[in-house]
């Protein structure tokens, strides 16, 4: 049995009609229908079996519980905001302190190219991104081993623990919009009409952070050591991500290496649609393709190694 | 038809030797590993990894409305059996169908955070549990009046006692609406006042008809709540059956390799949930020349501990229960509280005097709690064992008969002539 799940509804062809697998209803089949087969389980039943190889994802089991992701979300946002000195002023000092340091260091002294913008604000556009992206993978990659305790105990979607920390990065990142709206006021800059596609790059930074974060949480638990490596990734990648610099300072030749890295195509595309500096189709296209694959990669991973979380957490 | 509830068929789990403990292992450890077994494998064919059955071939066939207590010792599998009917862990060999919606409290308060409110943490460890937000908004009064926590409810939870905690945890879990119920000696918590309510609720879950399974060391609840026993020894199903006859064979069981001194360091009657604080146990008759226990002797227990930090107060409570596991008497420091002689203690040695046992002649265990502030801290469940033989209690020659119960009691006797 390939991409199998625990969870089996009754074939259609069965004849019965296909009752939904609800959690509030009182379950009951209907009369006179006989069980064919050992194999066959009617509606409202769950078999709990060993399984082996790649997993599907349940999809009826996320959406039944959806509003356990925003509790979980909300309750990583609540405690960061209580438990730090600095509290709601964090989500506005990271990106802004990020920025004047790397204005002055990359900007002024060191004088790397911003594609005609001034560097502040070519900067920080690709801090918003960035940070959400960081902040988020390196949450994710620690979340199981921080909840620990809440896995061995319960039983709910594995999948919610990596995602909620990530998604409570959105917060933050909406802060940083906002601030970027100041900023732009403040220099006189108005964005062009691809503003609209903005949407589109935050569900694609999302998912690219998805993509790597579940890898690396799932990662994480089998092997304890990768916890520590996450950092030095983060730092890596900022590094070979056009966040202080423009994609166009790497040469042509060996440009679509860089951008088969998701942030690339996208940090630029944040650039484009905010700044109005030029469009790269390329970049976008390239990038896209590997942030699906990871995302799909990410998730599938995720489910297969998910079963052993609570005998080695 | 009367459909199951849940059906366990030949169901087994095995953990590698060596994974329990170490947990995951490194990167470098696995990509070594890889090459490692190749090149021992190919010396040692048909090299086998040891594994550790935490369970073999449990079949079970439970009916809806049914009341199933899971007992047997530590290590016996019960909390694995739970685990796997939770769907935490999956099963190495066999199969579950669970037909009805589960919920498991395998501990109170999961999930809860100590930043948040009491309010917050009644939506987050609800939601957590399975509840729909409009299921606990709809129940969220009388989840409060149950906690007794209504003028904390904005409070952040790291300020609540111990005993708010765990009622507030403990409520949330308590309005849980599904058919099935599977809880794991979560009767561990709290003080005495409120494990009562705890049973009560439990009670209540069973009369509504819901199907219970149900893991406790506390024999008289199992006794009373339970339809059903299934006893657990080491992974394997030893009985199944009526409560009376699986609890007295597991008392008899339990008591049947202990003595009157037991070491309880490493004793398999300790809740799972316990610290190893008590480290020795000894029943003994006062009077220095007596060779056993006879009714009416005086008689003392002491218990030898050893805490990992210094406390400034403990508490004890010892159960003496009878050879089908049922509490005769229960002493404690609680209401005969011992005179204060030092400040803080790390190490010590209890001493229990009990003046003229009651009890009729027959096999006796211990039951043993020791806690500080209202928690329990160790709990060893039979920690030992000691007989009481008949004595000429009341200077007649007789002693009462054997089915008078387990406790002898002086009466005097007046026969009155009445004229009509």
């Amino acid at each position: 049995m390939s991409l199998t799940d625990d969870l089996q509804v009754a074939p259609a062809d069965a004849g019965s009609p296909k009752l939904p697998m609800t959690r509030s209803s009182i379950l009951e089949s209907e009369p006179g229908e006989k069980i064919m087969s050992d194999e066959m389980i009617e509606p409202g039943e769950i078999l709990i079996q060993p399984l082996s190889g790649w997993i599907a994802i349940n999809w009826r089991e996320l959406f039944d519980f959806r509003e356990l992701l925003f509790f979980l979300a909300q309750r990583d946002v609540k405690i960061r905001y209580k438990q730090t000195a600095l509290g709601v002023a964090w989500a506005v000092l990271q990106p802004l302190l990020t920025m004047i340091i790397f204005s002055i260091i990359f900007g002024r002294f060191v004088g790397l190219p911003s594609q005609d913008v001034p560097y502040p604000l070519f900067v920080f556009a690709g801090l918003i991104p960035w940070l959400f992206f960081s902040n988020g993978v390196t949450a994710a990659a620690s979340s199981l081993l921080n909840q620990q305790h809440l896995l061995t105990k319960i039983y709910f979607p594995r999948l919610f623990v990596p995602t909620a920390s990530i998604g409570a990065f959105l917060v933050d990142m909406m802060i940083s919009l906002v601030l970027y709206a100041f900023l732009l006021l403040a220099y006189g800059a108005v964005p062009g009409w691809r503003i609209i596609f903005l949407p589109f790059l935050i569900l694609a930074t999302v998912t690219a952070t998805m993509g790597l974060g579940l890898t690396l949480a799932a990662l994480t638990v089998k092997y304890r050591d990768v916890r520590y490596t996450v950092p030095f990734l983060m730092q890596i990648l900022m590094y070979i991500s056009p966040v202080i610099y423009p994609i166009t300072i790497v040469p042509d030749r060996y440009r679509w290496i860089a951008e088969l890295n998701p942030m690339c195509g996208l940090i630029d595309a944040y650039r484009s649609v905010i700044l109005g500096t030029p469009w790269n189709p390329m970049a976008i296209f390239l990038g896209t393709i590997v942030n699906l694959a990871m995302l799909v990669f990410g998730v599938f991973y995720f489910r297969k190694t998910e079963r052993l979380f609570a005998d080695i957490a | 038809m009367n459909r199951s509830a849940i059906v366990v068929e030949d169901l087994g789990k095995s953990y590698r030797l060596g994974q329990r403990n170490t947990g995951s292992t490194s990167f470098r450890e696995a990509v070594q590993g890889m090459f490692r077994s190749r090149a021992r494998n190919a010396s040692v064919p048909g090299r086998q990894v040891e594994k550790f059955w935490a369970l073999k071939g449990i079949s079970l066939d439970i009916k809806p409305g049914e009341v199933v207590g899971v007992v047997g010792r530590n290590g016996a599998g019960k909390s694995t059996l739970l685990k796997i009917l939770s769907r935490i862990t999956e099963p190495t060999e066999g199969r579950v169908r669970v037909r009805g919606r589960l919920a498991s409290l395998l501990e109170v308060g999961t999930g809860f955070h100590i930043e948040l409110t009491g309010r917050e943490n009644i939506y987050l460890n609800g939601s957590i549990l399975g509840m729909r937000k409009a299921e606990i908004d709809r129940k969220f009064d009388e989840i409060v009046a149950f906690a007794e926590v209504e003028k904390f409810l904005d409070t952040q939870v790291k300020y609540y006692s111990s005993g708010m905690y765990v009622r507030l945890a403990f409520a949330v879990a308590a309005h849980l609406e599904t058919q099935i119920l599977v809880v794991d000696e979560v009767l561990a918590v709290g003080d005495m006042a409120f494990q009562k309510k705890c049973l009560g609720r439990i009670e209540e879950v069973t009369k509504e008809g819901r199907t219970v399974l149900f893991v406790s060391h506390h024999m008289p609840a199992v006794q009373g709540l339970c339809t059903r026993c299934v006893y657990l020894e080491h992974g394997k199903l030893k009985l199944d059956g009526d409560p009376t006859t699986v609890l007295s064979a597991y008392a008899r069981e339990a008591s049947e390799k202990l003595n009157a001194e037991e070491n309880l360091e490493n004793h398999p009657g300790r809740q799972s949930d316990s610290k190893p604080v008590m480290t020795w146990v000894r029943v003994t008759n006062r009077s220095p020349h007596a060779a056993g226990i006879l009714m009416g002797d005086d008689i003392q227990v002491e218990v030898k501990f050893r805490t990992p930090e210094p406390m400034n107060g403990v508490t004890f409570w010892v159960f003496v229960k009878n050879n089908m596991g049922t509490p005769v008497f229960g002493v404690d420091t609680d209401i005969n509280a011992p005179v204060p002689t030092w400040e803080t203690i790390e190490k010590g040695r209890v001493v229990c005097l009990i003046d003229r046992l009651p009890l009729m002649p027959g096999s006796y265990t211990l039951d043993l709690y020791f806690g500080s502030r209202n928690m329990n801290i160790d709990v060893i469940h039979d920690a030992c064992r000691f007989d009481v033989d008949g004595a000429d209690v009341f200077g007649t020659g007789k002693i009462p008969h054997p089915t008078s119960g387990n406790v002898f009691w002086p009466a005097t006797w007046e026969i009155l002539k009445e004229d009509d």
